[in-house]
């Protein structure tokens, strides 16, 4: 995964209904953490994995973050719901 | 009890259609008085405000054809400017390029598109109308203005054995999803029961099928299959669960907790011109009859799998129409006493012969009174 984006038509929102963060899909949505939905709206096809993670360190007083940031992308991936702008 | 969210609202904008397939949903009485009067734009938005309140979150634009609606355009800005996801569910044959354009810049999200079958003639020939090319020129549309895609396709013993082809066809058209939706037995597709109901080999040379594919193509395109109901014995949750998930507008603006459920006598439906959406979903009569588990009877009331909650006792106009009763459980289940109707069905003798799907009330064929 060169520079991770999200899949055409998904779209990251919070739900004021629910107070929880989603991805909508066509068709369902996905339940996000917190993190998990910073992560996600990093992932806008231009940064790279490394970007994503410097930019949640830096946010996070210097946290090493690259395990759990794979960790999720990869995920994503595995269900279609990110893909690689580089591909 | 805390009640459920609905996730979902399935915006029936008009029954009337192009095509004529012959396992549509929509009732059968599609033609008659009860669907004439259609909802204005100012209803459709409001109802799409308000069920972004009840904490909707998914707008299905489906009908009939949506396109045929006018207003698409002002409906789905009105989605857009209420917070939901849009799907259009479209046959394709009015989905030109201009109007997808429209529609794009309105804020609509995703499109999906109705294929009959991946064989020109065949697909022509079980819609009852010619437009497998218009379908597509329209998949192409959808791409070309970056539209995520979905392709669905309705199964019966009529297409089921080209199902390698129409796998082919998805992804030769850059579709992300395709739904393989095996037939359910409702509305027109009761009065084509014999020609639709596919056999046991079918069911499993497509499912390997689909299994090849998945394998070889991966997370690219999302392949939905689902084995239809009457090749099961244990029941799925129907909509989810009877006024859990979803609720279904109709054309003329009653409120129902499934696309069928106008079959089911003694139910009421409230209207969306006269009462809010959330009074409907919370209080009213129609939705509030099967929710939960009080209303079962036996043998859910002490099923011996426990699945009260599971499969909320499965399908109620499934039960209706085989068991007599909507309060029965889904003769689908194997404890239901009337389970011998579902597997005698699998094994009738078939026929070719179709039921078109029409307005006009059909000659030849006794279906069911208007209400």
């Amino acid at each position: 995964m060169t520079r991770p984006r999200l899949v055409t038509g998904a779209r990251l929102r919070y739900d004021e209904v629910r107070e929880e963060h989603l991805l909508l899909i066509p068709e369902g949505a996905v339940k996000l953490n917190a993190t998990a939905a910073e992560v996600l709206e990093l992932c806008d096809g231009e940064r790279s994995v490394d970007d994503i993670v410097g930019a949640l360190s830096a946010r996070y007083e210097g946290a090493d973050l690259s395990g759990d940031v794979q960790e999720l992308i990869d995920a994503m991936a595995q269900k279609g719901l990110v893909v690689d702008a580089a591909a | 009890m805390q009640l459920p969210r609905p996730l979902t609202l399935i915006a029936e904008l008009s029954y009337q259609c192009p095509l004529h397939c012959p396992y549509c949903s929509n009732p059968l009485h599609i033609g008659g008085e009860t669907y004439r009067h259609e909802l204005e734009t100012e209803h459709w938005i409001r109802a799409f405000q308000e069920a972004r309140g009840l904490g909707v979150l998914q707008l299905a634009l489906t009908g009939g054809e949506p396109m045929l609606r006018r207003d698409l355009v002002e409906l789905c800005a009105g989605s857009r400017d209420a917070g939901l996801y849009s799907s259009l569910i479209t046959a394709g044959t009015l989905f030109t390029r201009e109007r997808a354009e429209a529609l794009k810049v309105a804020g609509l999200d995703h499109v999906q598109i109705s294929i009959q079958s991946p064989d020109p003639a065949d697909n022509d020939r079980i819609a009852g109308n010619r437009s497998f090319e218009k379908k597509i020129a329209a998949a192409g549309f959808a791409k070309e203005l970056d539209f995520p895609l979905t392709i669905n396709c309705v199964l019966h013993r009529q297409n089921l054995d080209r199902i390698e082809e129409l796998l082919d066809l998805t992804l030769a058209l850059g579709a992300q999803r395709l739904e393989l939706a095996n037939t359910q037995y409702y509305g027109w597709a009761v009065a084509n029961q014999e020609a639709l109901m596919p056999s046991w080999e079918q069911l499993e040379r497509a499912e390997e099928a689909v299994k090849r594919f998945r394998e070889r193509v991966g997370p690219k395109v999302d392949v939905l299959w689902v084995l239809p109901d009457y090749f099961e014995d244990l029941p799925k949750p129907c909509m989810g669960g009877w006024g859990r998930t979803a609720m279904v507008v109709a054309p003329n603006g009653d409120v129902l907790p499934c696309q069928a459920a106008s079959t089911i006598p003694g139910l009421e439906f409230a209207n969306v011109r006269e009462r809010p959406l959330a009074w409907i979903w919370n209080e009213s009569d129609a939705f509030a009859h099967f929710r939960g588990t009080d209303w079962m009877q036996e043998p859910c009331r002490t099923c011996p799998l426990g699945r009260q909650e599971v499969d909320f006792g499965g399908c109620r106009c499934q039960a209706l129409r085989l068991a007599g009763d909507a309060a029965a459980t889904d003769p689908v289940c194997r404890f239901s006493p009337h389970h011998e109707r579902v597997v005698a069905a699998r094994t009738a003798e078939p026929t070719d012969e179709f039921v078109y799907r029409t307005m006009k009330r059909p000659r030849t064929l006794e279906i069911g009174s208007e209400p």
